[in-house]
């Protein structure tokens, strides 16, 4: 059975109809891409997914369950996370502060014990710790941990914006054009970063992307959308060969 | 023994206690110098407190809230009538004035709880305007209430004195637009200081918690924060809860140094909220420690400045700009900075010593 379960998605803008009869099936552990051109309505299915825009219709099921019409917030108790197209870190907060928040909803205290230092906030803020850490360490930014988020370089600040999304330990991880504004090297190791978070945390990740180097370097399956509807769908070598999609991205 | 190991985060707010303590000190000696100046002391350490916790609305959630002096009238009044109305019941002073306390801060803890509900759906500038609003309707609400006692119990009015019905034995507390009139005056600068101590200690473990990562969040990017499953409504609620609870405590303790006290516009009107806006904007928004020294200069000056008569607001002017400039240009701040390091290398070598003779100790005590 598929994690995530797409049915007959829709959602309309006044009269624009944003994404129309969006199907889709993610298994679990797979890499799945979702592309096409320029407000094809890629960032519009990622919104839908998690809650962002309430879907005028359709179904969307993840694990068997139905999480259709759900507030961005229990979407992510659920178990999807996201990263976003145009970076949004807590910029003045530290880096291990970033993924702290993300270990929000994992580890619990109340205010009391909080404010008062109480022996259960210091054993949970050692355990958050050193989570934090672990994934830090998985990113390469232990050594950044103090900086502030806003101070990292470019490439770090996406990784931070994917080490915060894993912390709250999802299903399924989205990823909004994580290689925008990457250079080649960057973007290879980028590449090799996910295949390895797929591999350590045993994540299925759906990403929407325009590198296609990327895109058929470790995606196994694709979704080209086009105007809002689904243009071809299928393994990634065939989409990539069809001349429907070269038409959409290239002209004719 | 275990080794006193601080993170950057625990040295700061110990320097920021160190900070406090000092400027007590110096307000002590300050207040003996004269009579007047010693007047001061008890409503600067309310001062300070109301900075503080406003500091947690604009800096720390960063939301503009210009209706904090409502949060500390409420305070005022609930705590002054409790003390005067619980004088015949309890007699220990001290209890009683730690329950007046409480009260104050607990009943503007509610009102802002039920007055952020609506509220905090607004941002910005819209913010500012609605809590200006609260704050006003909250002083003439108090300027409109009657409350008093006699044998039989409490008696609430809104009109006037003689709709009350007291009894002979009766005593007025609240009388309208003069106030409550007959509260013990408890206060002083040495409740005042733990007090002080007590909000800042309150809001920086607040921040330094999982609750106050969340409200810092929301500041930052309420998209990403909700993306992450961090409910917005509830850490806005908290911070502007808190924050109100604690101008609640101020006001409470600041009613206990009067006699008689007013819920008059110099006292808890729109100006007073502007100040502690500024106590709040001048210290550096966000940074508690800033709100601190900013409060206490600012409000000790007009004072202290007396003796110069006509060019006191002058001179006060003049202060706030160089405070401004201080805090926020990037040319001061690139100065402190490099301050700071210099101070960092004279020091080191002390630290150094001092860190050795420490673990050397420690591995002693270990053979």
């Amino acid at each position: 059975m598929a994690l995530l379960d797409v049915q007959n998605l829709g959602i309309s803008f006044g009269g624009l109809r944003a994404v129309d009869d969006f199907h889709l099936q993610v298994k679990k552990g797979q890499l799945y891409g979702l592309i096409g051109p320029n407000g094809a309505g890629k960032t519009t299915v990622f919104n839908l997914l998690t809650g962002v825009y309430k879907p005028s219709e359709g179904i969307i099921r993840l694990d068997g369950e139905d999480i259709t019409g759900r507030s961005n917030i229990e979407i992510n108790k659920a178990g999807i996370a996201r990263t976003f197209q145009n970076i949004r870190l807590f910029k003045d907060q530290t880096v291990l502060d970033n993924v702290k928040i993300g270990l929000h909803n994992r580890f619990h205290y109340n205010t009391f014990e909080g404010i008062f230092r109480l022996p259960r906030y210091r054993k949970i803020e050692k355990k958050m710790e050193e989570k934090a850490m672990e994934l830090l360490e998985v990113f390469e930014l232990e050594k950044e941990k103090d900086y502030l988020a806003s101070n990292l370089p470019y490439g770090k600040q996406r990784k931070l914006e994917i080490a915060r999304a894993l912390a709250t330990d999802p299903k399924l991880l989205l990823l909004d054009e994580p290689a925008a504004g990457m250079n080649p090297n960057e973007t290879h190791e980028l590449m090799e970063t996910i295949r390895f978070i797929r591999e350590k945390f045993d994540m299925t990740i759906l990403l929407i992307e325009h590198d296609m180097k990327l895109v058929s370097g470790i995606c196994e399956e694709l979704t080209v959308l086009n105007f809002g509807s689904i243009l071809c769908q299928g393994e990634t070598e065939k989409v990539l060969q069809n001349p429907e999609v070269i038409k959409a991205y290239l002209g004719e | 023994m275990k080794k006193l190991r601080l993170s950057r985060q625990g040295r700061s707010d110990l320097i920021t206690y160190g900070i406090i303590l000092l400027l007590c000190l110096i307000l002590f000696l300050i207040g003996q110098s004269s009579y007047q100046l010693q007047g001061l002391l008890v409503p600067v350490c309310a001062q300070i407190m109301l900075a503080v916790s406003l500091n947690l609305t604009v800096g720390i959630l960063g939301e503009l809230s210009l209706g904090h002096a409502g949060f500390m009238c409420i305070g005022t009044f609930m705590g002054a009538s409790f003390s005067i109305y619980m004088e015949q019941f309890i007699p220990i002073p001290a209890l009683r004035f730690f329950l007046a306390l409480l009260i104050g801060a607990l009943s503007a803890g509610i009102m802002g709880f039920l007055i952020g509900l609506p509220v905090l759906r607004l941002k910005g500038d819209y913010l500012a305007i609605v809590t200006l609003a609260f704050g006003e309707i909250i002083k003439n609400l108090i300027n409109m209430v009657y409350l008093g006692y006699d044998s039989s119990g409490l008696h609430f009015s809104m009109n006037d004195t003689a709709s009350l019905g007291l009894a002979e034995d009766g005593v007025v507390i609240i009388k309208g637009p003069q106030g409550v009139t007959g509260t013990p005056t408890d206060s002083n600068f040495g409740i005042g200081i733990l007090l002080v101590l007590l909000t800042v200690f309150i809001v920086l473990n607040l921040v330094h918690s999982r609750d106050g990562r969340a409200i810092m969040a929301i500041r930052d990017n309420e998209i990403a924060a909700e993306s992450v499953g961090i409910h917005i409504t509830k850490y806005k609620l908290m911070a502007f809860t808190i924050s109100a609870a604690l101008a609640g405590l101020a006001g409470s303790f600041y009613a206990h140094n009067y006699n008689n006290i007013k819920a008059s516009t110099n006292n808890f009107g729109y100006n007073m909220s502007i100040m502690i806006l500024v106590f709040v904007v001048l210290g550096g928004i966000g940074s508690i420690r800033g709100s601190v020294i900013a409060a206490t200069i600012l409000y000790m000056l007009p004072e202290v400045l007396r003796f110069m008569s006509q060019y006191r607001m002058l001179v006060y002017a003049i202060v706030l700009i160089v405070m401004m400039l201080f805090t926020w240009s990037p040319k001061a701040q690139a100065w402190k900075a490099v301050q700071l390091a210099k101070c960092r290398k004279r020091l080191r070598p002390l630290t150094d010593r001092f860190r050795k003779k420490s673990s050397g100790h420690m591995t002693g005590e270990g053979e």
